[in-house]
């Protein structure tokens, strides 16, 4: 046996033995993921013990290094930790924007003295954290943004407001892109910090959705004062450490679709249309859609596998993620047209116990911001069209 | 496996490469289209082929062949694919050549693929009857006649049998159009009696045939594999060539969409480059995405078949389906970005349309391979 054999045995059997049957079940709403923060509460016990028997292996961040809190698994690891976990329909442990986007960032463009604050808190689930980015004049022109941080002593006192900040009130701390230098061109006159939302000064107002939730809020900040020492990298360079960031939540959003719930889409199609006399799905243009749903869903999940190789080998295009993102997003849009489609009218539902409080509509509607979320989907491709086929204008 | 290719099948490619694209560019299509060339491929061609050891490409090295794998043949055919290159390759090389290592006897591999290697021998693979590929349905017949058998039907769409040494003939000896069992493989003499040739002259100015079997006898010695068993053998046989395709499709796919780029960065109207139109820039954005997902779902079908892995034919009927799309795609934008140049034979992009439409067709469109994929998963 290789020694990824043997990780492999023992991961399994570690899984097998820790993981809560009640973990191993689908996901039906956003209840289901724990987010973890100061105010952090369980929504069932099971979730509870699996969240803190991940968090002490560090494998909440499974590939993050040991002294951050992570697990210090190595790329291989990681992926076998991945499949033992997806074959068994293992929920993730913790939801976070830390670990999806700032965590990363920091560990490239964070001093040591941030890493060493923050990483490890992130692991632990104990800080959540939001992003800071859209304002109600800068959304796909993100660079356009006018929150003003202006020094003052040691300090900055931040002035301006955000929107579209998910889970903003429910948020300990916020990564947040700012304006300390209004005299330069857009894009270099930026600056990446964070602060705490408990600053004086900071205040939020949730933004209703189409899916009758409200994931996300207005935030402003009111002369609010956060050390200089807060900011990650370089002042007036917060632009790159943005992209940077951008580029890992696109792919976190790219990878969203597909694998929740695991069930192939014809069999929960088969569940309500039923089958004719072959044990063919009873719509036959359902069902041609649902197979080209999955060619499509079957080769964006080799392009995802062949962008961590070709990452490996040093050969993946920086800007790929954009693809991926569009992609991802448009896909899992069509799978939940298919699955409003194959669900009928009990799809419909929206207030009952039967449709688990319409979790199929509202989870449907949620997908429509995926190819907004992160970067439009025009917006992809315009990335796409100037940094990988080098189009020429703007 | 990383879904990367390796050094060394960078390097093959890279020689591939150099050698395809300055010997056989389009212009070389062209010309023997022009020509009305008897053979529609070079004899001469095919030797430096076969001297680079392609032609023995899948044949292992104690036949005198190099002994590599799909993913090598692949590479290979993803060059063809580019410069629309006419060759023995996909029908001798690759189906021929994974037919007999397959499937054949110890004598039949000893016969044929040392000279398939050296370049010598053309085979060709009959497998489509009717105008849509649907190999359960065969129904040339092979009836018991003495200790051998006799054939009767017709076969369409038979890549090189023109021009072909050895053909290999899918036929029915028992059960009924539709049943998986009763097919059997033969190992015939085109020049045998009864066997009428028929060069057919396609939109793509590739070669094949339409070949007539009347009553041709052939003996037990020439059945490929097992009587009435040849149906898995025939279907992996199919696979690897259904594989080899997507990846010529690929470089189709992909050839016309640089040619198109580059298009969009050279062609002025309205006082600008039409490459700064957002209309057209996401358009191309949209074809590079899936240029590369279907890069990546032709690799991991090319290494699923060389791994005999039992998602195999899962994994080839995602990355034909997803061929026959992007491809479609590809050629489609290409043409009509080019505008009016588009449409004129002078301009190559057309010939590219024409053969990503003959290779959609070609063992399984997208339809077909979908219809499998719902199969497999039992829709
Ligand atoms: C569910 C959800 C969660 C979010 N979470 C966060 C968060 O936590 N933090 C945060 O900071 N932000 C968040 N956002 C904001 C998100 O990043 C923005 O909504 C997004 O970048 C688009 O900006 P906008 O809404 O201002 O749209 P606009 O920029 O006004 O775009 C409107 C339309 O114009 C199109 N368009 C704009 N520019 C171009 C162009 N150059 N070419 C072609 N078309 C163009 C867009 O594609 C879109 O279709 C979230 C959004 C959603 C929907």
């Amino acid at each position: 046996m290789t020694d990824l054999d043997t990780f492999r045995a023992e991961t399994r059997a570690w899984l097998e033995a820790n993981c809560p049957a009640e973990m191993r079940t689908p996901m039906q709403g956003d209840e289901d993921n724990f987010w973890g923060g100061r105010n952090a509460k369980f929504a069932s016990e099971a979730q509870k013990v699996w969240f803190e028997r991940m968090r002490d292996k560090g494998w909440t961040v499974p590939d993050w290094p040991t002294q951050y809190g992570g697990g210090g698994l190595d790329g291989a690891q990681h992926k076998v930790l991945r499949e033992e976990m997806a074959a068994i329909g293992a929920r993730p442990p913790l939801s976070s924007f830390g670990i999806w986007m700032l965590g990363p960032a920091l560990l490239k463009y964070g001093n040591e003295q941030q890493k060493a604050e923050h990483l490890p808190k992130i692991a632990r689930g104990e800080i959540r954290w939001c992003q800071g980015y859209s304002e109600p004049n800068a959304g796909s022109d993100l660079a356009s943004l006018q929150t003003r941080a202006v020094p003052d002593g040691d300090d900055f006192i931040i002035n301006g407001s955000k929107i579209w900040t998910s889970y903003a009130n429910y948020a300990d701390w916020i990564f947040c892109l700012v304006r300390t230098d209004p005299a330069a061109k857009k894009h270099d006159g930026i600056s990446f910090i964070l602060f705490d939302m408990t600053s004086p000064g900071v205040t939020t107002k949730p933004i209703l959705l189409i899916s009758g939730k409200s994931p996300f809020c207005e935030t402003f900040f009111d002369n609010v004062r956060v050390p200089q020492s807060h900011v990650v990298g370089t002042i007036n360079r917060g632009w790159d450490v943005a992209k940077y960031l951008l580029q890992h939540e696109r792919a976190m959003i790219s990878g969203m679709g597909g694998r929740d719930g695991g069930r192939p889409l014809g069999q929960v199609a088969a569940d309500s249309l039923g089958t004719d006399a072959q044990g063919r799905l009873d719509d036959p243009i359902l069902r041609g859609q649902i197979a080209t749903f999955d060619v499509d869903e079957a080769a964006l999940a080799c392009a995802a596998e062949r962008a961590v190789d070709l990452a490996k080998a040093g050969q993946l295009h920086p800007a790929f993620s954009s693809a991926m993102k569009y992609y991802g997003t448009e896909l899992n849009k069509r799978r939940h047209e298919i699955l409003m489609s194959a669900g009928g009218i009990d799809a419909l539902e929206w207030e009952s116990v039967r449709s688990h409080d319409g979790a199929r509509a509202r989870a449907w509607l949620r997908t429509k911001a995926n190819s907004i979320e992160g970067g439009t989907s025009e917006v992809m491709l315009g990335i796409v069209a100037k940094r990988i086929l080098d189009l020429p204008g703007a | 496996m990383a879904l990367v290719l390796t050094e060394e099948q960078t390097m093959l490619r890279d020689s591939a490469r150099g050698l395809i694209g300055d010997k056989a560019p389009v212009a070389h299509l062209r010309k023997l289209r022009d020509e009305r060339d008897a053979t529609g491929f070079s004899r001469d061609l095919w030797k430096s082929f076969a001297e680079m050891g392609l032609a023995g490409l899948l044949v292992p090295e104690e036949f005198g062949g190099s002994g590599l794998g799909c993913v090598e043949a692949g590479v290979v055919m993803e060059e063809i694919g580019r410069n629309l290159t006419p060759s023995p390759l996909l029908s001798t090389a690759i189906l021929a050549a994974s037919a007999l290592v397959r499937g054949g006897s110890d004598a039949q591999k000893k016969n044929y693929l040392p000279k398939i290697a050296d370049g010598s021998l053309i085979a060709a693979l009959a497998v489509d009857e009717g105008a849509k590929h649907r190999p359960s349905r065969i129904t040339l017949s092979a009836t018991r006649a003495g200790n051998g058998f006799k054939l009767k039907g017709d076969k369409a769409l038979v890549v090189d049998g023109h021009v072909a040494d050895l053909l290999i003939v899918a036929a029915r000896s028992s059960g009924q159009p539709g049943d998986v069992d009763g097919l059997t493989l033969f190992l015939v003499d085109p020049k045998a009696k009864g066997v009428a040739i028929e060069r057919t002259v396609m939109v793509d100015a590739h070669n094949a045939a339409r070949i007539g079997f009347d009553d041709v006898e052939v003996n037990a010695d020439q059945v490929l594999g097992e009587v009435d068993r040849g149906g898995a053998l025939l279907e992996a046989v199919l696979n690897v060539g259904r594989a080899a395709v997507a990846a010529e499709m690929l470089g189709v796919a992909d050839e016309a969409f640089g040619r198109t780029v580059s298009y969009l960065k050279e062609r002025k109207q309205f006082g600008r480059l039409i490459g700064e139109f957002q209309a057209l820039q996401h358009r191309a954005a949209h074809l590079y995405t899936e240029i590369e997902i279907l890069r990546a779902a032709v690799l991991k079908a090319l290494q699923a078949v060389d791994a005999d892995a039992a998602q195999a034919r899962l994994a080839v009927a995602v990355a034909k389906a997803k061929a026959g799309t992007v491809t479609t795609l590809a050629v489609q934008e290409g043409v009509q970005m080019h505008g009016g140049m588009g449409m004129t034979d002078q301009f190559d992009i057309g010939l590219f349309m024409k053969r990503g439409r003959v290779l959609q067709e070609l063992f399984g469109d997208s339809a077909y391979h979908t219809e499998a994929l719902a199969e497999w998963k039992k829709y």
